[in-house]
């Protein structure tokens, strides 16, 4: 009743071809940007900083993967080095050129990303399937490792880490310790909104499709004039855009400085495992995902102190870390058993349910 | 809806041809020494019995495999080898005995798939989905629709082709290939697995295709009927080797081509 | 010029000079090398059975270690604690199979290969839950494990060889052997390759998946409990461990991921490969290359050689 196809007549094929065709959904998602803006202003320091920026960061970092993994079909386990070149790219950037906005570094900064990104792609037009994967293993071990071993990085700081100078836009503290949870949220935001739909223009368009005909069957691809190399290293490029961005954002506006084992394997299992529960080949499985494993552990950590303090049992921080790998491991096989395309296609079968509610079908 | 594209080569000039071609794999030869010509505008049928190398040999044509002898001259250019994005660029599409569709994508989208290769609008539009890209996208989008009706496969415009049954599979296959706009279409069994209506219908949009559009198509194919009625020459090989060449009524009363596979009339 | 220098001669003329030092690079690299072919040996056990690429083989390799070290430092004697670690490897394979493999069993392999990692994930968080996360030592002498080094007066120079290294690298090459055998002599052998050409067709002759599924993952778990018993008793049993099981991954690149043979040349490629590069070419770069030296090295050789030394040259059709 509330959620109707019928009625909405297409008359031109670019309104055919919109990504939202349906009223509904159009309006869902101004809703939801609307309130996302308001969260600001309502919303606790607590939920912003602990919650919400982070989400949107590995939002962001997962819609990075999923182009590369999701829609092209290229197993990535180097999502955490990628983005960790785009925060020290972003850092060198920043500190040796305070004067320009630092936002124009932020999104410079992705451009480093896609540079190496591609450049560890080079290697998939030989290698396919989980060979490729190794190949980025090594991406990750070489680039984490130097991470550590070149002082120049880190500007020759003796902590060997990152730290998040004092930077403002427009007069407002945008990063540093200065910066409120409100201002910060509302950058990453913005960016992120920005960059989702950059990456639905992609995905819907000529590129998106080249994609996707060389993950279901290259070969066909090919002989179709699909270019299979530069189709794979673009996904690379924009891939690493999109995950050097969120290391960016990840250091910058939510952790406000790093160590330089952030970056490191078990960062790119968990932005892989994301993408595989929130759906692969979808942008709003990203945010799904994203949400699922992140937020999860947050609300675990609220309700099971809540659940056994009653009883006079309490558990430690390291438990429920503990917990969360194993909830996590436990569902990635549930959901590859139960719903192989994750979270977001549950979404869509959802949506076609309410298409034709209150009748079964 | 296609302007043509060579005007010297007037039909009956050779648009392609095979000379001495072999093809070997480790130990086991899939061609050996075959010749042949494809006429501008006509449609030749390659046939024989399984195993003798058809697929082999439109697979050289179209660049897949290299062979290891022989050349292939195309459009008047010799080549020992044609690479995948030459064929296509120089005008070969293809359907395949397997149907290599994009299995999650729409029947549409894996007709757009085909125009891939005239989509030129840079990357830069490509990120807002605006100017160009977009303009660029309704053009497409229009000469795929007049595909889909040309095959009438309107209905299953927004299916994913993984759900569609085989013989629908074959017609989105064969609107890929035409929406490469190609001037040699290569079809590997088209008619594989229809029942009868299904077959008039796949021969109808064959011809159509060919007295249409002027489209040269080689095609292999098991059921005679077919052959005999579509094609205007007809190739036979045999265990990698050519062992007749002709007109469908010469073919069908070569004694070397009913030993082989044809049989006699009990 | 001087680069050049540093890097195709310096080092080798190192090697000249003391060749004490070579050797002693040489055999430490070469027990790693053997410890990396056994971890790798459990992964071409299972992937030969079921054509699964097992990722949580690491992390069996950490628990299984864990629960020995566990149950010994609860009173339980070494012997009897081994025997309950074997068990609760069964326990782990049976499982597995139950609760993974059958559910999936017609997924496309890259599936089955994700549903690996959730089971390591699930299993580093249980492993920690249970047993802690500080490093434990491997109860070597309760185990009857050598301890104590020859020396030996070689080249000019000492030689030093850890009696346990040698135990190691004797077990291992046991285990290896007996697991060669295993696969090509026995009738479950049999079975086993039938099954990792086509379950189809090895369940048309009456091979029970699913028992042949349980018993090439307790294999495994066997394999991955002798290779945490004496990677332990050399570094120290903690959850680091599972990144070293990662370095399997270039020796299965190396020798192709169905391949006995080929998992123990890989391994020793690698093992001795890291070692030499990070001894004499380390320095220049500030050491720590072993990390990612392997993988580099895979890399490279994937680019030549996309199906590994040993591997089947992958040939499409369409």
């Amino acid at each position: 009743m509330l959620y109707r196809e019928a009625g909405q007549f297409k008359s031109t094929y670019p309104a055919d071809m919109a990504i939202f065709p349906l009223r509904e959904d159009r309006i869902g998602i101004a809703v939801i940007v609307v309130a996302a803006y308001a969260l600001a202003f309502v919303g606790s320091g607590f939920l912003l900083q602990a919650v919400l920026i982070p989400f949107l960061v590995f939002s962001l970092a997962a819609i990075g993967l999923n182009i590369l993994t999701g829609y092209a079909g290229l197993l990535s386990l180097g999502t955490g080095a990628f983005m960790g070149v785009g925060a020290y790219a972003c850092y060198k950037l920043m500190t040796a050129f305070p004067g320009v906005n630092v936002i124009v570094w932020i999104f410079a900064s992705g451009f480093f990303s896609a540079a190496i990104g591609a450049l560890f792609g080079l290697p998939s037009l030989r290698i396919k399937g989980f060979y490729l994967a190794v190949a980025t293993l090594a991406a990750q071990f070489f680039l984490q490792w130097c991470f550590i071993r070149i002082p120049w990085l880190v500007n020759y700081n003796v902590s060997g880490a990152l730290d998040a100078p004092l930077r403002t836009f427009f007069g407002i503290p945008i990063i540093g310790a200065t910066a409120t949870p409100q201002t910060r949220y509302l950058v990453v935001l913005t960016i992120v909104i920005l960059l989702t739909w950059i990456a639905s223009n992609l995905v819907h368009g000529r590129i998106g499709r080249a994609w996707i005909a060389i993950r279901d069957m290259d070969l066909a691809a090919e002989l179709m004039g699909i270019r299979p190399l530069q189709t794979k290293l673009l996904a690379f490029a924009v891939s690493s855009y999109y995950c050097g961005v969120a290391g960016a954002l990840l250091v910058f506006f939510w952790y406000g400085g790093a160590e330089y084992d952030v970056f490191n394997i078990n960062q790119s299992f968990f932005i892989l495992f994301m993408v595989i529960i929130g759906g692969l080949g979808s942008l709003i499985g990203s945010f799904f995902g994203a949400a699922l494993i992140f937020i999860m552990p947050i609300v675990l950590g609220i309700v099971i102190p809540a659940i056994l303090s009653p009883f006079g049992l309490s558990v430690g921080a390291d438990v429920i870390e503990h917990l969360r790998f194993m909830i996590v491991g436990a569902l990635i096989i549930f959901f590859l058993i139960v719903e192989p395309h994750g979270l977001a296609r549950l979404w869509q079968i959802g949506k076609q349910k309410l298409l034709v509610w209150p009748f079964p079908y | 809806m296609r302007a043509p594209d060579n005007p010297v080569a007037a039909k009956g000039d050779v648009l392609l041809a095979v000379d001495n071609v072999s093809l070997g794999f480790g130990g086991v030869k899939a061609l050996s020494d075959v010749s042949f010509d494809i006429r501008k505008g006509e449609i030749r049928a390659i046939i024989g019995p399984n195993g003798a190398g058809k697929t082999s040999m439109l697979n050289c044509i179209n660049g897949f495999y290299y062979p290891t002898e022989g050349r292939i001259t195309f459009k008047g250019v010799k080549r020992p080898k044609m690479r995948p994005y030459e064929a296509a660029r120089g005008g070969i599409a293809r359907t395949f005995q397997n149907v290599a569709l994009f299995k999650s994508m729409s029947t549409l989208d894996n007709i757009m798939a085909g125009r891939s290769l005239k989509m030129k609008a840079n990357f830069f539009w490509q990120l807002f989905r605006h100017g160009p890209a977009m303009t660029e996208e309704v053009e497409h989008r229009r000469l795929v629709e007049e595909i889909i009706d040309f095959l009438e496969i309107q209905h299953i415009r927004r299916i994913p082709v993984g759900r569609l049954p085989y013989g629908l599979q074959k017609r989105v296959e064969l609107g890929r290939a035409l929406a490469m706009e190609p001037d040699l279409l290569l079809l590997d069994e088209p008619m594989a697995g229809m029942n009868l209506e299904e077959k008039e219908d796949m021969s109808r949009f064959i011809l159509e295709v060919n007295q249409q559009f002027g489209t040269t198509i080689a095609l292999i194919e098991h059921d005679m009927g077919v052959v005999m009625d579509l094609s205007d020459r007809v190739v036979v090989l045999e265990y990698g080797r050519k062992i007749a060449d002709g007109t469908p009524d010469m073919v069908k009363r070569d004694q070397r081509v009913i030993d082989a596979y044809l049989g006699v009339a009990h | 010029m001087d680069i050049l220098y540093k890097i195709f001669v310096e080092p080798f003329v190192f090697m000249g000079e003391a060749p004490d030092l070579l050797l002693q690079t040489l055999w430490e690299g070469l027990v790693s090398g053997v410890l990396y072919a056994l971890i790798a040996l459990g992964f071409v056990l299972i992937f030969k059975a079921s054509g699964v690429f097992n990722f949580a083989q690491g992390i069996m390799v950490v628990f299984s270690a864990l629960i020995l070290v566990g149950l010994h430092e609860k009173g339980v004697p070494a012997l009897l604690a081994l025997i309950l670690a074997v068990g609760a490897m069964l326990l782990l394979a049976v499982t597995v199979e139950r609760v993974v493999l059958r559910p999936l069993v017609n997924q496309p392999d890259i599936i089955l290969f994700m549903a690996t990692f959730g089971l390591t994930y699930f299993l580093i968080g249980l492993g920690e839950l249970i047993f802690g996360g500080n490093p434990k030592e491997m109860i070597t002498g309760a185990l009857l494990l050598p301890h104590g080094t020859t020396e030996v007066e070689m080249f000019g120079g000492l030689v030093r060889f850890q009696h346990l290294d040698i135990a190691a690298a004797v077990i291992a090459s046991i285990m290896i052997g007996v697991l060669a055998v295993f696969f090509s002599k026995t009738r479950i052998g049999r079975a086993l390759r039938a099954v990792a050409d086509s379950h189809k067709a090895a369940l048309s002759v009456g091979i029970s998946l699913n028992q042949i599924w349980v018993i090439v993952w307790f294999a495994s778990g066997i394999v991955a409990l002798v290779a945490g018993i004496m990677w332990g008793a050399r570094s120290g049993v903690s959850f680091s461990l599972q990144i070293i099981a990662l370095k399997a991954l270039p020796v299965l690149i190396l020798g192709g991921f169905t391949s006995i043979p080929g998992a123990i040349v890989g391994g020793l490629i690698v093992g001795v490969g890291e070692k030499l590069g990070e001894f004499y070419w380390g320095p220049l770069v500030g050491g720590g290359v072993e990390t990612w030296l392997a993988y580099v090295i895979a890399l490279l050789f994937l680019l030549y050689r996309p199906q590994g030394l040993f591997g089947e040259k992958i040939i499409e059709r369409i």
